[in-house]
């Protein structure tokens, strides 16, 4: 069995929203039979044409499928379509307690119906699926475009990760070398960034140190707050990042997880790439 | 909850009398059958009766069998084996689209290696076209490997008639027939295969242990190397505790063979004909006529195979799926798909597979819920109108 959460569990065995709303406002259907999963989402607006006010959904898939369908229309009830428009798939994932790797891709489903939807409110054409650019994966139907964007969003390093996502190179397997191209494509952008913020002159420890809480309160803290944890800043040792986790963090059992691919990964992007993290015993 | 397994393709229930069997060889005889004192040398009579008793599942002498660790093994030795003991010339491998990947990696390893690889279709009802198979069969030599049963249908392959006909052809003649043993009569004196292989779980003895068939006078390289055992066959000290289960379930499979082909499919039948009858857009995948007794494939139009299986769970029931969210894949099974079965319902198939532990109260309650399931899913489905 899949290692799914309760709140997968609770959200596929009593899902919420179950319907189409009969006058919607916008109208997001992607997926089909052939693929294995489909999602058509319907929203309806306020007076005001502003904010999401009622959301329903209709699921064809497996448990996690119906599980990201219920958790975005809870999401996005109550959101103006500008917030709306910003819900990422790893919000959804998030939503959730978290998704088993090999079932992101419906998350994915989950945002790109709820694109769809706010593209069909906003054009007032009803489109399916937003097809853009060249075909990548022709057993799924996935574009460069859709392939790129996952990757950059979800930080995507391998093609295993990225057919997890999107479903592209889960068929025959050909589009495989093209989907590499695309991460190693990826991967010299993230390190040109890197490279640029990388300070031309040694910096001062003083400066690094500022840029250390810098990053962690901007990039970081927001991040393991919305699971109700925190991380304190204890030393910086020449490399040596030493931190502490706080609240449910001190407590989770994929600490070590996030201390090398979220602490570790930021720190090493915005400040430099050569600094290492390790959690102090305070 | 009380489990209702239906999934015995999968896994079987280790019979009580194979669990006592056993026992004495794990608490006192767990002496090494090949060691030169008696405390080894009395386990040896043991193995032997269990070679005997699986011999006798299958209408094979003893000296034929050789035991192996899984079915899977036995598969990758017969295929692997045979392939390498063709005299001078690299054979062809002839199997078919819908085999175990147990048959099919094997084959593919050995197409990566240089021998020709040729997989046979079938048609939508899983059933094999015999005059393609003897075109293919009469092409020069060849290693062939074509299953008595399919696990994920239950559809008996005319195994008497494959086989006679690879033999016209000289071919060497492997068949897969872990699902078939022990839920269907086998007599290889009357089917003439070179190779048979039995996997123990399936037919409710303990996983990690297997066997092959191995008719006298068939060439086969030895796979694991390392000792004498098997005759050479097989190297590695035998397990004997699970060897000794293996033996004792043949046994008892023989004994409840009537059952099996009577009640078990009677039950089988009445659980397939109620879902047809309760749910409405249900089909039977694969031949009904020529099916092992206990299993039935059906797909429910519009739903998903992991989210009914899920539902099923909840209330006890175990049966697995088709579907692409359970095959570890993002397509649906390989079997399903060779059938040329339509997404529309391979995505929506779920297989039931029953053993002699299964009552009527088993299938009542699965009956009981299932209209409940797929009411409930469909009710989400954006496919099913209104």
């Amino acid at each position: 069995m899949w290692d799914y959460t309760d709140k997968v569990m609770d959200h596929f065995r009593n899902p919420r929203n179950v319907g189409a709303i009969p006058d919607a406002d916008g109208v997001g259907q992607v997926g089909s039979l052939a693929c294995g999963d489909a999602l058509k989402l319907t929203f309806k607006l306020d007076p005001d044409k502003k904010r999401i006010v009622d959301a329903k959904f209709q699921t064809f898939g497996c448990a996690s499928a119906i599980a990201s369908s219920s958790a975005l229309t809870e999401i996005i009830k109550g959101k103006t379509l500008d917030e709306a428009a910003k819900v990422t798939n790893q919000d959804i994932a998030d939503f959730l307690g978290g998704l088993p790797e090999q079932k992101m891709h419906c998350s994915v489903m989950g945002r790109e119906a709820l694109e769809a939807a706010i593209e069909h409110y906003r054009t007032g054409k009803s489109v399916t699926k937003t097809i853009s650019g060249e075909v990548i994966c022709t057993c799924f139907g996935v574009t460069r475009d859709e392939i790129e964007r996952v990757i950059q969003e979800n930080r995507l390093t391998s093609v295993e990760q990225v057919t997890n996502y999107t479903k592209a190179g889960g068929g025959c397997g050909k589009c495989k070398p093209d989907i590499q191209k695309l991460l190693d494509k990826a991967r010299t952008g993230w390190e040109t960034a890197a490279a640029a913020r990388e300070p031309s002159r040694k910096m001062s420890v003083l400066e690094k140190i500022r840029r250390i809480e810098e990053t962690i309160d901007r990039e970081i803290r927001p991040l393991l707050q919305k699971d109700g944890g925190d991380i304190e800043l204890l030393d910086v040792v020449g490399d040596r990042v030493i931190i502490a986790f706080r609240g449910m963090c001190a407590r989770c059992n994929v600490a070590e997880f996030t201390m090398k691919d979220v602490v570790e990964a930021r720190l090493r992007e915005f400040v430099s790439n050569t600094l290492v993290v390790e959690e102090g015993s305070k | 909850m009380k489990t209702v397994y239906l999934d015995n393709n999968a896994t079987s229930q280790v019979a009580p009398e194979v669990i006592e069997a056993m026992l004495p060889f794990l608490k006192d005889l767990w002496g090494n059958p090949s060691s030169m004192h008696y405390f080894g040398g009395q386990v040896r009579k043991h193995i032997e009766r269990a070679r005997e008793d699986v011999a006798a599942l299958i209408g094979a002498d003893p000296s034929e069998i050789v035991f192996t660790g899984c079915g899977t093994e036995s598969d990758n030795l017969a295929i692997t084996g045979a392939a390498s003991s063709v005299a001078g010339v690299r054979p062809r491998i002839i199997t078919s689209r819908v085999e175990h990947l147990a048959v099919l990696s094997p084959c593919l390893r050995l197409k990566e290696q240089g021998h020709t690889v040729v997989e046979l279709g079938v048609d939508n009802t899983g059933r094999m076209d015999t005059e393609e198979a003897r075109a293919a069969f009469k092409a020069g030599p060849a290693v062939v490997s074509i299953m008595w049963a399919n696990n994920e249908t239950g559809v008996l392959f005319p195994i008497e008639q494959i086989a006679g006909i690879a033999k016209e052809s000289g071919c060497v003649f492997h068949t897969d027939a872990i699902q078939a043993a022990g839920k269907v009569p086998i007599n290889v004196g009357k089917t003439p295969v070179d190779l048979l292989s039995i996997s123990g779980h399936k037919l409710h003895s303990p996983k990690g242990v297997g066997a092959l068939f191995v008719r006298r006078g068939t060439k086969l390289t030895t796979q694991m190397l390392g000792g004498h055992q098997e005759n050479g066959r097989r190297g590695g000290t035998e397990n004997v505790p699970c060897i000794v289960g293996l033996g004792t379930a043949c046994r008892l499979a023989l004994r409840h063979m009537n059952d099996e082909i009577t009640r078990v499919a009677s039950l089988r039948n009445k659980l397939e004909k109620g879902i047809l009858a309760s749910c409405p857009d249900t089909v039977v995948n694969g031949d009904t006529v020529h099916r092992l007794p206990n299993t039935t494939n059906i797909s429910f139009k519009y739903i998903e195979g992991e989210a009914i299986l899920y539902h099923l769970s909840d209330i006890g029931v175990c049966a697995s799926s088709g579907s692409a969210c359970t095959s570890g894949s993002l397509e649906p099974s390989h079997v399903i798909r060779a059938m040329g079965i339509p997404f529309t319902l391979a995505h929506g198939s779920i297989r039931f597979s029953l053993s002699r532990y299964n009552t009527d109260e088993d299938i009542g309650h699965t009956l009981a819920n299932m209209p409940g399931i797929v009411k409930k899913l469909r009710a989400l489905s954006p496919f099913v109108a209104g």
